[in-house]
Order: structure tokens, then C-alpha cells, then sequence
């Protein structure tokens, strides 16, 4: 164990989880958001909301970038991975996201050569590797993997690769939070804050939060103790009337967050004048397309892809999950006709998705939650 | 997908741009490190990294680390009882 | 006139010797007609398969089992297609053999016979076959077992990936062995004989997709002995699996659905090497979904745990066993994760493939 893993100590989890009690007490029901669906993962992988007290509620957020890519983006995805010579290299969690018909999952079996990466380099080797080939590269994240993407495309022009494309589904935090922040139908009280898009944009940018809309936030590790400990500074900022940006995740977010990974995405992105969310609709200036610099890498350009909007099924209740308007097993069709071997929409389906994480591991947890006695 | 974890620098590649290997818990991996090019600031072996989809995206500060644990284990030094409670179970 | 008649005679008599004579292998690589059922055939078995296995050619049709009174014999088959064929502490010849002798042993059988089916790419080199063949003869003579008749195929150029093959293995228990879910109990324990998630992350590092450098070695091993130790030891063993495909997760939750039980399994005592839990780590994978090839767990009385533990850790292959978990009454048909902070989580069953053709 390093120190980083340290922060799985559950003894030092005990220490934080006492103190919380002792907040929590005599505070009304609070509504915690954590946006980020790593923060999901965290929560579910160990078991940590049920060690809550009950009138503290975490509320899952849409930050899962797997979870918001509509129907009609997969439907483009397998467009191109269907065209002759192309090989489709995509993350692990974009297989089972569903389209129109198919899925890159299904694609595959039909034929079309898809392939799983863990990194945007190995596209690249491959491209190298088969230069009869036309590589084509899902790219899909936060600003946490846009300048992977960035740099593996600068990449490619040094070294001069012709057969080297990107679709690019990259989409912005900042745009996303504040449509949770104007959403009527919630009722925050404050934000547990994506750490790892943190180390790349910073802490300020986050400052808007509490300065404009008033809630709390707390920029977070993703350790059990991160989440615990920032819950705690939640909680305390509440009791004291304070409304502050804080950052628990010192260790990994500098203020300014890291100015070479910013550079390199402006370097080789834009700003799309809008983008559709699955759930949240149409958001301005939430996702990046490849500067005109960087055509050459842009699928979207080499394949004219249908880009046809498809509607969400009628009984999928995605969208209101993922602004955290209702709770996984509030939806409908949770568990019954939208499971992980049959998932209708994309909660189900990625491994931080919300609907995914409860029923994958939190299942069983409707029992009362654990009280953690307050001296 | 983007799961972001702590790794250990263990050689810097010259040979190749921007190439570190790193080591995860004993498992060693290339890791691209474009993205902690900072002359003034560079990468040495024995740093700290944090790892995304094979790219290096931030230094992990041991001192910070150590710090928040070690305010997280300051905690309520009246609950004392309750933690040692809980360690001799473990030890059980 | 007879002269003819003796010459045509000597003649026949000759061709009819050098007809008999054994066909030699003379092939480099596999080709369609060493699939035909004729001559080439013929030379491939004589050459490579019945000197390995010390077998006759009627054993090609059938072998013919002797069965002890008062036992019954218990039959697996298993197919084997793991890609690459060779990786760190393990091939697909000796997965072959020690995948079926173990589904017999967890069944509570001794085994003792085997037959192997091949199926043959065109194309594939001989030597490679033949050290094949070599491999799977010394893993089975290592565990005792026959193998006593089989069968080969070729199919062309781009089917079967080199080859497949199939094992089926018989052996033989007591008729009045009680193991299965209906014994398993609310307050049970569950043991697993040691480190989680070995093998799949061997032939996943073996394939060199991923890059990475680690020391993870499969667990490929024929847990028999392992079986006999445990079954001998005075404990109650109501239930035992080998954890393949799936890992530990889905031979968990196919024991809780069979059952109509829960299990309780404990995070903090799960054993996983530090290099396995890495490779996990690094790539978003649990290592309760990672196969294993010679890892036992067992469902056993909670009296006779520590028998059961205490024989388990006396054998080789059972250093690092541990007690997992129990066997509830709460939440049947759910397997529940106890987190290391105390916190609760279910485990599923797997969904997907996280890593095709591991075994």
C-alpha cells in the first residue's frame, strides 16, 4: 500500500464518519450532489452511503460522459466502424451503449472490426502497426481525458500519420453544472466536486458555485476517505452558515490545475455552438469538435455520419436520473426492463453510470441506514 | 473507463518523447507524460503520478497525502474509545 | 507363362508388406488429409498421438472402463480455446487436462480417465502439435489419469485459431457422497484455497494487447489431491467449485441461486496478490470476476471450518486459504459483499465479458 491507498484505512473511516454524525445532528435532510460518476463508482465499490446518517442523501450527478452520449452518436459511431477499412477502437464501457438498433457490441459480431483500448496511444500504435487500415478513435470524456486526446492527435502529425481519425464526444464540466444549478426540479445543498477534471482545469473554475449560486462545494479525491472526509466539510460548512469552495484533493488539484493540459486542448479543440445530452437535452457550448487546424483528424468530416437525433424510449427515465431529479430504483423501468444484461439507457450500462452502480452493488441496502452514535 | 490512480515513476524513457514507465502496486506500465512537461518543474524518477487511460495528468504531492490522512486520523480524539474498540475486533 | 504368374505373385506379396508397414510422418504442417480418417491420418496417430498416450489404434473407437461396486461414476466435459496457447504458468495442453480433472474433483470424484478431441487448423506446424500432445500426456500422467481414447479433426485454413480441443473425463466417487447445494446450510463457511484472479490476468498479460509488464503466473493446477486432503480432514464439505470463467462472483451467486441461500462474503479476507490487484487497478477489473484454474472453494460446516482450513493450508497448492465468507438465510439468491470500511455491497453476476477466451 502507498500512502495515496492509505486513504482506505477504515479505522481513520470511523474518525471522519463519527465527526459527520456529530454535524449531521439536529441538521434538516441535506442533499449532497457528486457529480462525477468515478465518485459514483467510489461510493457504491464500498459500500459508503449506507454508513451515512439518514438525513444526509448523495445524489448522483451526470458527470459519467459514457452515460450522456444519445442514441443517435452511437448510431454515427457504428456508421463509420461499418465502412469499408475501418478499424473502430473504442474504451471497454462504450460496447454496450445502445443505439437506435445495435450496439458497437452487436456491431462487432455483424462484422465490423471494433476493437477495445485502454489508452488513446494504443490507437495510435495500431494505426501505425496496419497502415492499410483507416483507425478511427471514439473519443469520449471530461476534461480529464480530453488532453490524452489532444496530445495523441498532435502525436499522429509528428509523426506524420495519415490513416489516424477521431470521432470526439469530449464535453465540458463547467456547462454541465450549471444546467444541473438552473434545473427546477432539484433542491441541492451543496456539491461534492470532480477531482480529476479538477487537476486538469483547477480549482477556481468551480468558484461560481458558491459565489453565484450559493451551495457549497467541495472539489474531491475519490479514495473512501476523500469522499467521506469532503461529506464532513459539507456538513460543516452547513452548520457554520459557511458557503465556500473547498479543495480536499489537494494533493492531485492545484489552483491553477495544469496550464500544459489546458493549453493542449485549445490547441487542437473548439467549442460547439451546442450538443445533445442524453437527459438533459441541448446545452450551449458543452462539448469540443476539432479545430479547422486538425481537420485531417476529424471522422465527423471524413464520414458524413447521419447525425440523426433519436428520441430516448418513451420509458426511459435516464435524463431524470442523471440530474439527480429522481433516485435509480425510483425509475420505472429500473431492474425490470432496464437491467445491465438489457439496459435500455445508458445509467445501466457504464460502470460509473447511477443506475448501474445501485444495482450492481447497492442493491440491498434499502435497509435503515446505519446511525453512527454522537457523544 | 476513467479510472485515475496513483503510479510510481520508475524510469523516464530517452530515447522515446515523452515516455515514462510507471508502476502500479508492483505492475508496470508505459505512461505517456506530455501533460507534466514543465521546464521548470520536471518529472523525475520516484515521483508520484496520477494515471488516466496510460496518461500521466498530475503530480501526486506525498506531502498533501500525508497531511490529509493525517488530519482525517486528528480527528476526534474522543472517539478514542470507539476506535480502539474497533482494533481490538480486528485484531481478533 | 508361370514365370509371369510367380513374378505377379512376388509382386503382390510385396506390395502387401510394404502396405502393411506403419505410415510415416513426413508432413511439416497440418494439411486436410490428416483429417480424412485415411493414410495420412493413419500417420499422424501412429507418429504423434498413440506414442504420447501409450495407446492402440482400436483406441481410437472406444476405451473400455472398469467401475468399482458401491461407486458411481461421475462424467465433465470441458472445450478449451484460450488464446494465446502458452502464458506465464500455463498452456491450453495442460489447462486441458487440469480444467476436467478438476470439475470431477469438486464433484467429490477421483479421476481417472480421459479422452481428448482435437480440432486441427490446417496449416498448424507438427512439432507444435506433437509438443502439444507431449504436454497434455506428462499433465496427465502428473495427476494419474488416463487417457484412454480421443479423436481428430482438420478443418481449413482459418478455422479453430491452431486448434481446440475437448476434454471429457470420467471418475468415481462413493454412491453415498452427499455434496451439492440442497447440503449447504445458513451458517456454513466458505473457503477459497488461495490468491484470486491469478490466471486471467496471466493469458490477458500474455496477449500483449495491454502493454503491461507484471508478475502474475496462472494458477493452472489439478486440485485433486487438494480435494482428497480436504475430504479426508473430518470436515463437513457441503459443496465445492473450481472459480473459472466469471471468477468467484459467479460461482458465488450460481451457488445462491441454487441454494435459494445468501452468501456473505468478507472484502477484507479475500486473498489477491499484489501484482493481480495492480493489473485490476490499472484496468478498472474486479478480481471476483477474474477466472482462476486451480483454486478450490468449498462450502463447509462452521464446526468443522478449522479442519477444513488446516487441511487446505497443509497441502502445496492451498498455502494462502482463507475463510471467505458464510452462508446466510437473509437475501436469498444474492451474494453481499462486506466492504473493507464495514459499508455493504452486492455482487452480480457477471454481465459482459471483461476478458473473452480465458479458458
Amino acid at each position: 500500500m502507498s500512502q495515496f491507498t492509505n486513504l482506505r484505512d477504515p479505522v481513520a473511516a470511523r474518525k471522519v464518519l463519527a465527526r459527520i454524525a456529530e454535524l449531521a445532528t439536529g441538521q434538516p435532510h441535506r442533499k449532497f450532489m457528486e457529480i462525477c460518476g468515478g465518485h459514483t463508482h467510489s461510493i457504491y465499490r464500498h459500500g459508503l452511503e449506507e454508513l451515512l446518517p439518514q438525513n444526509i442523501e448523495l445524489v448522483h450527478g451526470p458527470g459519467c460522459p459514457v452515460c450522456v452520449i444519445p442514441m443517435g452518436r452511437i448510431d454515427d459511431a457504428i456508421y463509420i466502424a461499418s465502412q469499408p477499412n475501418v478499424t473502430f477502437c473504442c474504451f471497454g464501457d462504450m460496447l454496450r451503449v445502445p443505439g437506435g438498433k445495435l450496439n458497437l457490441l452487436e456491431a462487432r459480431a455483424r462484422g465490423a472490426d471494433i476493437r477495445v483500448v485502454y489508452s488513446p496511444m494504443d490507437v495510435l500504435a495500431i494505426a501505425e502497426g496496419e497502415p492499410h487500415r483507416d483507425v478511427v478513435f471514439l473519443a469520449v470524456g471530461f476534461e480529464t481525458t480530453t488532453p490524452s486526446t489532444a496530445v495523441t492527435v498532435l502525436e499522429a502529425r509528428r509523426r506524420k500519420l495519415s490513416n489516424y481519425f477521431v470521432m470526439s464526444n469530449h464535453i465540458r464540466i463547467i456547462p454541465a453544472i450549471k444546467a444541473i444549478l438552473n434545473s427546477k426540479d432539484l433542491d441541492l445543498d451543496g456539491f461534492i466536486g470532480p477531482g480529476h477534471v479538477g487537476t486538469v482545469i483547477g480549482n477556481h473554475p468551480y468558484e461560481f458555485v458558491a459565489s453565484e449560486y450559493g451551495k457549497p462545494f467541495v472539489t474531491a479525491g475519490f479514495e473512501p476517505l476523500d469522499i467521506l472526509e469532503s461529506v464532513m466539510r459539507l456538513l460543516a460548512q452547513k452548520a457554520n452558515g459557511r458557503c465556500e469552495l473547498e479543495n480536499q484533493y489537494t494533493r492531485a488539484v492545484r489552483d491553477a490545475g495544469n496550464p500544459v493540459a489546458i493549453e493542449v486542448i485549445d490547441k487542437v479543440f473548439t467549442v460547439r455552438p451546442h450538443f445533445q445530452w442524453r437527459g438533459l437535452g441541448s446545452i450551449e457550448h458543452s462539448a469540443l469538435m476539432f479545430r479547422d487546424e486538425f481537420a485531417e483528424f476529424d471522422a465527423e468530416r471524413r464520414y458524413s455520419v447521419p447525425g440523426v437525433q433519436i428520441a430516448d424510449p418513451k420509458a426511459c427515465q435516464c435524463g431524470e436520473v442523471l440530474r439527480g431529479a429522481i433516485r435509480p430504483w425510483e425509475c420505472k423501468v429500473f431492474g425490470t426492463a432496464c437491467t445491465p444484461e438489457t439496459p435500455i439507457g445508458t445509467c445501466m450500462v457504464s460502470s460509473e453510470g447511477a443506475c448501474a452502480a445501485y444495482y450492481n452493488y447497492g442493491r440491498f441496502n434499502k435497509a435503515p441506514r446505519i446511525p453512527v452514535k454522537a457523544v | 473507463m476513467c479510472v485515475g490512480i496513483p503510479a510510481r515513476v520508475v524510469t523516464i524513457n530517452n530515447d522515446r518523447l515523452f515516455s515514462a514507465i510507471v508502476d502500479v502496486d508492483g505492475v508496470r506500465r508505459e505512461a505517456n507524460v506530455a501533460l507534466l512537461a514543465d521546464p521548470a518543474d520536471p518529472l523525475r524518477e520516484g515521483d508520484w503520478v496520477l494515471l488516466h487511460v496510460g496518461f500521466a495528468m498530475s503530480k501526486l504531492d506525498e506531502e498533501e497525502a500525508k497531511s490529509t490522512l493525517e488530519f482525517i486520523r486528528s480527528l476526534g480524539s474522543v472517539y478514542d474509545e470507539e476506535v480502539n474498540a474497533l482494533r481490538g475486533r480486528n485484531s481478533a | 507363362m508361370g514365370h509371369d504368374a510367380a513374378d505377379r505373385e512376388r509382386l503382390h506379396a510385396r506390395i502387401e508388406v510394404w502396405r502393411r508397414r506403419p505410415m510415416r510422418l513426413h508432413d511439416e504442417v497440418i494439411t486436410s488429409e490428416h483429417g480424412a480418417g485415411g493414410k495420412a491420418s493413419q500417420a499422424l496417430l501412429n507418429s504423434v498421438v498413440f506414442p504420447a498416450f501409450e495407446m492402440a489404434g482400436a483406441a481410437m473407437d472406444g476405451a473400455v472402463l472398469q467401475a468399482t461396486p458401491r461407486h458411481d461414476l461421475v462424467m465433465s466435459t470441458d472445450s478449451f480455446v484460450v488464446t494465446p496457447r502458452r502464458f506465464p504458468g500455463g498452456s491450453i495442453a495442460r489447462l486441458a487436462v487440469n480444467g476436467t480433472i478438476n470439475d470431477l474433483a469438486v464433484m467429490g470424484a477421483v479421476p481417472h480417465w480421459l479422452s481428448i478431441a482435437f480440432v486441427l487448423e490446417e496449416g498448424l506446424p507438427i512439432d507444435e502439435f506433437r509438443d502439444t500432445v507431449a504436454e497434455i500426456a506428462l499433465a496427465a500422467a502428473e495427476a494419474g489419469v488416463g487417457i484412454v481414447t480421443g479423436d481428430t479433426k482438420v478443418v481449413g485454413r482459418g478455422a479453430a485459431d491452431g486448434f481446440y480441443v475437448t476434454t471429457t473425463g470420467i471418475g468415481m466417487r462413493p454412491d453415498d457422497m452427499k455434496l451439492g447445494p440442497s447440503e449447504v446450510r445458513p451458517g456454513d463457511v466458505v473457503l477459497v484455497s488461495g490468491n484470486i484472479g491469478d490466471h486471467g490476468i496471466a493469458v490477458l498479460q500474455a496477449r500483449g494487447e495491454l502493454d503491461l509488464v507484471s508478475d502474475v503466473s496462472s494458477d493452472c493446477a489439478a486440485l485433486h489431491t487438494l480435494v482428497r486432503d480436504l475430504l479426508t480432514s473430518g470436515a463437513e464439505v457441503h459443496w465445492m467449485r473450481d472459480p473459472t470463467r466469471g471468477g468467484v462472483a459467479s460461482s458465488m451467486n450460481e451457488l445462491a441461486m441454487d441454494a435459494e441461500l445468501g452468501v456473505r462474503l468478507i472484502e477484507a479476507q479475500i486473498p489477491v496478490s499484489r501484482p493481480a490487484n495492480g493489473v485490476c487497478e490499472l484496468l478498472g477489473l474486479d478480481p471476483l470476476y477474474v477466472a482462476n484454474e486451480g483454486k478450490l472453494l468449498a462450502v463447509v460446516s462452521s464446526e468443522t471450518a478449522d479442519k477444513a482450513l488446516t487441511a487446505l493450508k497443509g497441502h502445496e497448492l492451498g498455502r494462502n486459504s482463507s475463510v471467505i465468507g458464510v452462508i446466510t438465510s437473509e437475501n436469498p439468491g444474492i451474494v453481499v459483499l462486506e466492504t473493507l470500511f464495514g459499508g455493504t455491497r452486492v455482487v452480480d453476476m457477471l454481465v459482459g465479458d471483461p476478458l473473452p477466451r480465458i479458458c
